[in-house]
């Protein structure tokens, strides 16, 4: 039952609760502020590459409308609208280079057109379930200069607030670990995209290479508990990360949960052999 | 040897049983499976009850080697509709299994591996040094590097009749245990009216003393929460206010009396941050002083300070053994 759910899962002190849930959400409420910090040294700054691994393997063009679930400080977001942006500079540039015959008038009204779709009508909505998190993002975006196309809701990737049919791409990164239910959240990802939509996973998975599975298992159990006590002062969260990590199901098996929830088309591509996996799946 | 299903290499040639004499088992962290693949085995004294080398193994040699429910195991929440791979079982002393499936000695303690404690140690110490502000990092470098001090500190507070007492009766200096209203009606000079007029003036709360968390060793957790609690008391004893200077004169008196790294380092390092000026105040009167306190006092865990609350201040210092401060204005 859940009594047992809760208590095999989550032995973090300072939770009273055996609910899942109420665990998790503590967990990120405590380390929203320093969670960049803590991702660049546990992964000495490798999370950005896989980041922009995710977002060439989407390739999104200008208009996309993009969900990001469990996206909390905007890491995915900011990548989605930077590339967005700078397909739609080469698309204007482009379209200017057909129109050298113009005259100056004709250009500067172009001009006039293009100027409120810099993204193109591409958004981004970024969905997490912590509300420390979201802060965390938007002061980010407000840091960084990212204004426009951009939208933070609260919600829960097992219930998400929107309605059927509604996104281009669904992105879940770093964060259906820590779903509960991953088969919710996987029926509600197929409900929310439209039909040709892309849904996309990256997650940490299964390393299959013996050696650098035992030296992953070191690093991970030695070091980055003791990481996460000197940078954040908080052992027992990255304790719970590196546990749910291998707890997580491998990238067979989530291939399998995926196609169960309804997508078609289902691949997946390792990332630094297995560390990492990006699961993709089309609504067909 | 156990059912592997995910194509993991088979890990033991020899059963895993706790407490073995005879034959060296091999250790079974990454160094000691490639030895064993030429058929060396890891000598008997480097592993540790649990099948684990010292370097990697999370039970210290003190703790009993307790059998525990490894949790992966047991069925994970999605087995319920989906297919399941068997997962090869684990001895206890495996680090890929949580740390709470090693003993926990007391409320707050986090079992690691030696090689944790000196990333803490080494981490810790660079935090520190770096954000002073971090109060954490102080403590945690002091339970690392603790493990010869401690237990010197704890055998002094053993052969000295009031320390055995604070030894057996474990008292806590908490603002729940004090009574304020009490102490503050004590008369002037006396060490429950200075104390709670430092508490006071430097607006400092006993209760802010972080618990141990990596000592592995539950009378020794408890010395070095005394050592935390006792600390206010030293600054009132040694009429030291909480600014940098006055941290450090307590640091030098501290590193003297206990020898514990954490305060030896915090008394070398500390300086770097100050001016001049300070350092020369500090260098000429204010150190010097806490060294030959320090050396002459007795040992300062050894005074049952709850029992002596009425006791004039000056006289507790003849009775240690500190010499009254220099007239210095700190």
């Amino acid at each position: 039952g859940l009594g047992v759910l809760g208590l095999e899962l989550f032995k973090v002190d300072c939770i009273s609760f055996s609910c899942p849930f109420f665990a998790v959400y503590q967990v990120f409420e405590s380390v929203a502020k320093k969670y960049d910090v803590m991702n660049d040294s546990m992964t000495l700054g490798i999370h950005r590459v896989w980041k922009d691994i995710l977002m060439h393997k989407m390739n999104p063009s200008p208009g996309t409308l993009l969900l990001d679930v469990a996206g909390g400080t905007g890491d995915i977001a900011f990548r989605f609208i930077n590339y967005v942006r700078s397909a739609r500079e080469r698309q204007l540039q482009r379209k200017l280079k057909n129109h050298q015959n113009l005259s100056w008038q004709e250009i500067s009204e172009s001009y006039q057109e293009d100027k409120f779709k810099l993204l193109g009508d591409s958004q981004v909505v970024v969905c997490d379930i912590n509300k420390e998190m979201l802060k965390v993002g938007k002061q980010k975006a407000q840091h960084l200069g990212y204004s426009e196309g951009l939208s933070w809701v609260l919600g829960n990737a097992e219930e998400l607030p929107f309605d059927d049919d509604k996104f281009d791409v669904y992105t879940i990164a770093f964060g259906i670990r820590n779903v509960t239910r991953i088969d919710l959240a996987l029926e509600e990802a197929y409900r929310v995209l439209k039909p040709g939509g892309r849904f996309l996973c990256l997650e940490f998975s299964r390393v299959s290479n013996p050696l650098l599975s035992r030296l992953y298992d070191l690093y991970s159990f030695q070091v980055i508990p003791v990481l996460g006590e000197v940078i954040a002062g908080d052992w027992k969260s990255y304790q719970y990360l590196v546990e749910s990590i291998r707890r997580f199901p491998p990238q067979e098996e989530l291939k399998a949960m995926i196609e169960d929830a309804g997508f078609l088309k289902v691949d997946y591509q390792n990332l630094n052999s297995g560390i990492v996996a990006i699961h993709s799946g089309f609504k067909l | 040897m156990w059912p592997i299903a995910d194509g993991a290499t088979s890990r033991s040639l020899v059963p895993h049983s706790a407490g073995v004499q005879g034959r060296s088992r091999p250790c079974q962290c990454l160094v000691g499976s490639f030895l064993l693949r030429f058929n060396i085995y890891t000598p008997s004294w480097v592993v540790r009850p649990g099948g684990y080398c010292w370097v990697t193994a999370e039970c210290s040699p003190l703790l009993p080697h307790v059998e525990t429910h490894h949790r992966r195991d047991a069925a994970p929440f999605w087995d319920e509709t989906h297919r399941r791979l068997p997962r090869p079982s684990r001895p206890a002393g495996d680090p890929l299994r949580s740390s709470e499936g090693c003993y926990q000695l007391y409320p707050g303690h986090i079992p690691t591996s030696p090689l944790q404690k000196a990333l803490l140690a080494a981490g810790s110490a660079f935090m520190a040094l770096c954000d002073p502000y971090r109060h954490d990092m102080v403590a945690v470098l002091g339970e690392t590097t603790g493990c010869l001090a401690l237990p010197n500190l704890r055998d002094k507070m053993k052969h000295h009749p009031e320390g055995y007492r604070i030894l057996q009766e474990r008292p806590r200096i908490r603002l729940s245990t004090l009574d304020m209203s009490k102490l503050r009606g004590l008369p002037d000079g006396s060490l429950g009216r200075e104390y709670v007029r430092f508490l006071e003036d430097n607006k400092v709360s006993p209760d802010t003393r972080m618990p141990p968390k990596f000592v592995d060793d539950e009378e020794l957790a408890y010395v070095i929460q005394r050592y935390r609690e006792v600390h206010d008391l030293m600054h009132t004893l040694l009429g030291m206010p909480t600014n940098m200077l006055g941290e450090i004169v307590v640091k030098w008196f501290e590193a003297v009396q206990t020898g514990l790294p954490m305060c030896v380092l915090g008394a070398a390092f500390g300086p770097v941050r100050l001016s001049a000026r300070k350092l020369q105040v500090l260098a000429t009167e204010l150190v010097p002083w806490a060294i030959r306190s320090g050396r002459n006092a007795s040992c300062i865990l050894n005074v049952y300070y709850e029992q002596r609350w009425e006791q004039p201040v000056e006289s507790l210092r003849k009775e240690i053994g500190i010499f009254p401060p220099p007239a210095v204005r700190v």
